[in-house]
């Protein structure tokens, strides 16, 4: 099939081509630019890192500053995205908890990423592993999440803390937990890509040519597996800014006043008839950061499948 | 692939016994008192409270009490619970029905809205539709179910008040009335997992079919002058359906999970609320009883999941 | 509504199958039998066994009160009710022998079973001993540990000797765990064969009601016991309680819906509690009780090496000094908690550990310094203490930093009440960290757990304790040398603060010794002080007892913060 003709084949052949070679990425970069949505999505997100990261440094409105006598204000001048049970401004919260949760959102979703992807990759080629790491991916889907996050709080809680402090130590918790807990379905689906995939024409093609399994199974094969991973990698960040607020909720994340967008929302649900605009900002927040990354992956899937390069 | 269904089948025994005895390990290990709620009651003494637990046998060794669990689930008997002092079984064939019934039909009607969305939007790629799907899609996923659920319960059941805003498990359809009021005390419940279950699976549905649409096969059947449809119907969907069945078959055990939080929000008296229930009260028989027959479900979809694949898909060798 | 429609609908039928004799012998309203429909109540912890000796909380007790009844009953104002009794034992009508060593309970005449069977005193022998029973390990056999003997003198009278003189005669069969349960239910089902007891989920009981229906965690049906004592009750023909999803659900029930005629323990944010009574539907019920939510100050060293952690032994660096305690407890501003988190709805401020028996609470300490919030005062006590403020603005002394770490359980209510501690704190110059624990952990008895409010790992926690009866003589103990927990005793005792005061034992001791209602009052304030002016503990909020709700129709409910809120069910009317 002509999926052999991929980029990263061909290039070492280009020797005799008047342009300027073209690399992967500047090839992939140029087709990122001309996907809208793309574009737009990571415009969005970048707003959003730079809004939590920079953001406490403009808007100097103290997060935690408790003010009773403006507690459940609405939005205003004062406080554009209105006040909480005790009166701390939301927006200033808000934008600091875009730094926890855009950042375990992303990390934890990397490590399930990876681990589900090399756990798949292994077990989808290598006939020999499949058993053995397939029933590993069992057992880790039969674990009850509640009672093993309570056991690895109890592990692990006190050491970390002691070593890291309680953001960062709570931080290394959180997102390896989030991840170990959420590599099974990607291993699942980029084993069955594997399986498929490995019967194709140019995988046997490459193989006979003698490339060898390492190089099959990362240069050839999973690229072309990455379209399910994509998905997971941009259902997981979603998923795993919403379970950080209810691990806080368990007494395992962060301390409690330690604002991150799902523990806004979480917090926002006893005040819902009164006080919605607690619920809408952070829910928007966390929606615009999952939409924004879908359409970027969308657009990466794009920009990185090999049968679209023009 | 009969050898190899049987082959699977006896690998799953000792599969089986390894995640028992990991279980048994986590829910042993991990803090909880069962008589933590007289903790301040002096009434209640420390020394009254562990003769309490002695007689539900946890002053015993750890490999005692799980030789004892497990012989007692080879005959099929998964204990006593310590909250209600009566044998497992009977609270979980008690409360299945209501889980089967409100999951069952969200996941189906998930799978039956998330195929022909997931289709059309790849097709219409950048269409209004697809953008529109996705959307709210995307408002599916960020959008937690605890969240929907409450703001269900206050439109429709509080101020509304088109659905009742206590599920009563005590309704026994019999004649049309009490299936009338089954189907309303049970939309909002289904409608949250629905909206959860089909946003994920639209995704990957979409995703499945944008692979296979520019293949070279689709290409040659569109040369040879095919009109769109059929190419489609025929070529496009057959091959993304594979990863699609798979996934949809995978899924079944996870609406066991699924239904944690939303049987929690609705109090609708299922498996999922069983087990938070006995996980706050620190009931380990239950929830042992409870994530062991998960597992169970969980080892034999997953096979199910590789048998059809090697089914739809001849392309595949087991070895 | 169509449900409320339905109730009034019921009214107007006559009562079924029922004796409807003379109304108006008892009480002034007159009820009718079974003349109302269903009474609908909302729990949102579901009982799991109607057996309240095996029970494992409130909930159970609750749901076993329609159909079992105690001897006595403990009134709203901590004074037993005669339920199963005839009348209420005392030394004055010769019930409770003179040296308190004896009391004599004269049982209601012709009371029977629902079964049919007579009620006599040899049911009470025998819920004595199925409580007593070591193999049995019935939940409720504290109770049985300064009993002697209970013995039968004749079918309705019951004799209990204590094994010492007691200030509190009724500390057996009265209550939620006094219950009394049918011996030919429960003789065979004694020691490790308590578990298979059918009576365990249908028990047959005294009460106005009986058990239809029982699904745990769930929902509980009754309907009326057509042999009850009283013709003329109870009122409503069916009982449902109900299980639902979370606090905040029971009050939309209640107080939106009208789903509910009664919700038990409302534990939402007093703003949404206040939001949502404004429904027009129902109302709430709440009334003062001895809960105090109250911060811990650890006297031992949470940071101690090794297997010294908050080993009673050693010495916690900032707050063995009292000025350093008074200055946290200056600090600490219990109005703006009351105002902004109780909403002066379900709690209010105080400065006494010791709350809810006017006659036991202290008026001593309004005029202490350490109930005056007073940040400027707080602040020099610090500076004269000799901790000043390094240039991060977090005070030190000998190279020890003042940082604290604040534990509580996870709870919307606590956690609101952590932020406003800690804004007033770091303005002290004191570093502050906030931890949440899950309350089944924190209140676990597990050893291994490092997060049990025994163990104290942290500076400062904070909880609600109360006393179980309207003596506080058992609460009180919770500050003496004895009670003090270490890793030896396995974190057994209630002293976790690690207060060790010679005076306080004392004063203890002598209320141990004295039987006088009036010289036991004066010694419970004294003890109060005490623990106040010591800043042993820090006292934030005199909590009502659990705020529950009901629909405004509702009549008859007693709100008692001593016993069960279902402890006169049989007298609840629309």
């Amino acid at each position: 099939m002509a999926t052999v003709t991929r980029p990263v084949a061909t290039a070492p052949e280009n020797v005799w081509a008047t342009r300027p070679p073209r690399s992967l990425w500047g090839d992939a970069w140029r087709q990122f630019r001309r996907h809208r949505m793309a574009m737009a999505g990571l415009v969005v997100f970048l707003t959003l890192i730079v809004a939590s990261l920079i953001g406490p440094y403009v808007y100097t409105v103290d997060p935690n500053t408790v003010d009773i006598l403006s507690a459940f204000q609405g939005p205003s001048a004062a406080h554009p995205f209105g006040t909480d049970d005790v009166g701390r401004d939301v927006l200033a919260r808000a934008l600091l908890g875009g730094r926890i949760s855009i950042a375990v959102g992303i990390a934890a979703m990397l490590v399930s990423i990876l681990v589900g992807a090399f756990i798949g990759a292994m077990s989808g080629y290598f006939g020999k592993a499949d058993g053995p790491l397939m029933r590993l991916t069992d057992m880790f889907l039969a674990l009850p999440p509640l009672p093993l996050l309570m056991l690895i709080i109890f592990l692990f809680r006190d050491p970390l803390r002691a070593a890291l402090g309680p953001v960062a130590g709570i931080f290394i918790l959180v997102v390896g937990v989030i991840g170990f807990l959420t590599w099974m379905p990607v291993a699942r689906l980029v084993r069955a890509a594997f399986l498929t995939l490995k019967q194709r024409d140019f995988v046997t093609a490459a193989r006979s040519v003698g490339v060898n399994d390492s190089r099959l199974i990362f240069a050839h094969i999973l690229p072309n597996a990455l379209s399910p991973v994509l998905v997971a990698a941009t259902l997981g960040v979603g998923a795993a800014i919403i379970t950080e607020s209810a691990l806080s909720f368990l007494g395992l994340g962060f301390p409690p006043d330690e604002p991150t967008w799902g523990r806004l929302l979480f917090d926002a649900q006893s005040y819902i008839d009164f006080s919605p605009h607690l619920a809408i900002f952070p829910g928007l927040l966390i929606f615009l950061a999952v939409i924004s990354i879908n359409y970027i992956g969308d657009g990466l899937r794009d920009a990185l499948d090999p049968r679209k390069t023009g | 692939m009969g050898r190899y269904i049987l082959r699977r089948l006896l690998i799953s025994i000792p599969t089986l016994f390894v995640i028992s005895a990991v279980l048994f390990t986590i829910l042993a290990l991990a803090p909880g008192d069962p008589m933590a709620q007289f903790a301040l009651n002096p009434e209640v003494p420390p020394e009254v409270r562990e003769r309490v637990k002695a007689s539900l046998g946890l002053d015993q060794p750890l490999h005692i009490r799980y030789a004892k669990w497990i012989g007692g689930i080879v005959t099929g008997d998964f204990g006593f619970s310590f909250a209600t002092r009566g044998p497992v079984t009977d609270l979980i064939v008690q409360r299945l029905p209501n889980t089967l019934l409100v999951l069952g039909v969200a996941y189906t009607i998930s799978v039956l809205i998330a195929i022909p969305i997931g289709i059309i939007s790849a097709v219409k790629r950048y269409s209004l539709f697809d953008y529109g799907a996705t959307t709210l899609a995307f408002v599916g996923i960020s959008v937690p179910t605890f969240f929907t659920g409450l703001l269900l319960i206050i439109v429709f059941a509080v101020k509304l008040k088109w659905f009742p805003f206590l599920y009563d498990s005590r309704v026994v359809v019999s004649d049309l009335n009490t299936l009338g009021q089954q189907i309303r005390q049970s939309i909002m419940p289904i409608t949250v997992l629905t909206l959860f279950n089909a946003a994920q699976l639209t995704r990957y549905v979409r995703a499945e079919m944008l692979e296979n649409l520019p293949q070279d096969y689709v290409r040659t059947a569109r040369a040879k002058g095919l009109h769109e449809r059929p190419v489609i119907a025929r070529h496009v969907l057959r091959n993304s359906l594979i990863p699609v069945v798979t996934l949809i078959a995978l899924g079944v055990p996870t609406i066991f999970t699924g239904a944690i939080i939303t049987e929690q929000i609705f109090a609708i008296p299922g498996i999922g609320h069983l087990l938070v229930k006995s996980i706050f009260n620190t009931d380990t028989p239950v929830v042992l009883a409870i994530t062991f027959l998960f597992a169970a479900l969980v080892v034999f979809f997953n096979l199910v999941a590789d048998v059809l694949y090697a089914v739809l898909d001849p392309r595949i060798r087991y070895s | 509504m169509a449900a409320t429609l339905a109730v009034s609908a019921c009214a107007q039928q006559p009562s079924g199958g029922g004796a409807t004799t003379a109304p108006g012998t008892q009480a002034p309203a007159t009820t009718t039998r079974g003349a109302g429909g269903e009474l609908r109540l909302v729990w949102w912890q579901g009982p799991t066994i109607l057996n309240p000796h095996l029970s494992q909380g409130t909930k159970d007790y609750d749901a076993a009160r329609p159909i079992l009844e105690p001897l006595a009953a403990i009134g709203p104002d901590g004074k037993p009710v005669a339920m199963l009794a005839e009348e209420v034992p005392t030394q004055a009508n010769g019930g409770v022998s003179s040296d308190g060593k004896t009391v004599t309970w004269k049982l209601k005449k012709g009371v029977k079973w629902s079964d049919g069977s007579d009620f006599t005193a040899d049911d009470v022998v025998f819920t004595h001993k199925y409580m007593a029973d070591a193999a049995t390990a019935a939940t409720t056999s504290g109770n049985t540990k300064n009993v002697e003997s209970v013995t039968k003198v004749d079918a309705t009278t019951v004799k209990v000797t204590f094994k010492a003189a007691t200030v509190n005669p009724y500390q057996i069969f009265t209550g939620p765990q006094g219950m009394i349960i049918q011996q030919k239910q429960f003789q065979d089902f004694m020691g490790a064969k308590a578990k298979d007891a059918p009576g365990n989920t249908a028990p047959i009981g005294t009460g106005a009601y009986k058990l239809t229906q029982f699904k745990s965690n769930d929902v509980v049906t009754y309907e009326i016991n057509t042999l009850y004592r009283d013709a003329s009750k109870p009122y409503f023909k069916t009982v449902t309680l109900k299980t639902t999803a979370a606090a905040d659900a029971s009050a939309r029930a209640v107080l939106q819906t009208g789903d509910a005629d009664y919700a038990w323990n409302l534990q939402v944010p007093a703003a949404t509690l206040k939001q949502m009574s404004e429904g027009g539907r129902g109302e709430l019920v709440t009334s003062p009780s001895s809960n105090v939510e109250r911060l811990l100050i650890n006297r031992a060293d949470p940071r101690a090496p090794g297997d010294a952690r908050s080993e009673p032994n050693t010495k916690h660096p900032f707050f063995s000094d009292l000025n350093v305690r008074k200055a946290f407890a200056m600090a600490t501003n219990r109005k703006a908690v009351a105002d902004a988190v109780y909403a002066g709805l379900t709690g209010g401020p105080t400065c006494n550990i010791v709350e809810g028996v006017p006659a036991m609470t202290s008026k001593n300490t309004a005029n202490m310094d350490v109930c005056k919030f007073d940040l400027a005062q707080a602040n020099k006590l610090l500076d004269d203490a000799g901790w000043a403020k390094g240039a991060d603005g977090i005070r030190a002394k000998g190279g020890v930093k003042m940082e604290v770490v604040f534990q509580t359980t996870v709870n919307a209510v606590r956690q609101a009440t952590q932020a406003v501690i800690k804004a007033d704190w770091e303005k002290l110059g004191v570093k502050v960290e906030l931890k949440s624990i899950d309350a089944g952990v924190f209140f676990s008895s597990d050893v291994a757990n490092p997060d049990t409010a025994a163990k104290f790992f942290a500076d400062v926690e904070m909880f609600t304790n109360n006393s179980s009866e309207p003596d506080y003589q058992v609460y009180l103990a919770n500050w003496i040398t004895d009670e003090i927990p270490s890793k030896a005793k396995q974190w057994r005792g209630g002293n976790y603060e690690r207060y060790s005061n010679p005076a306080y034992d004392a004063l203890f001791k002598e209320l141990t010794g004295t039987m006088d209602p009036a010289k036991r009052a004066e010694l419970t304030i004294k003890m109060n002080d005490l623990l106040v002016s010591d800043v042993v503990v820090i006292p934030v909020i005199a909590r009502t007892q659990p705020t529950s709700g009901k629909a405004k129709d509702l009549k008859g409910i007693k709100p008692n913060p001593w016993d069960s809120d279902l402890w006169n069910v049989f007298e609840w009317s629309k």
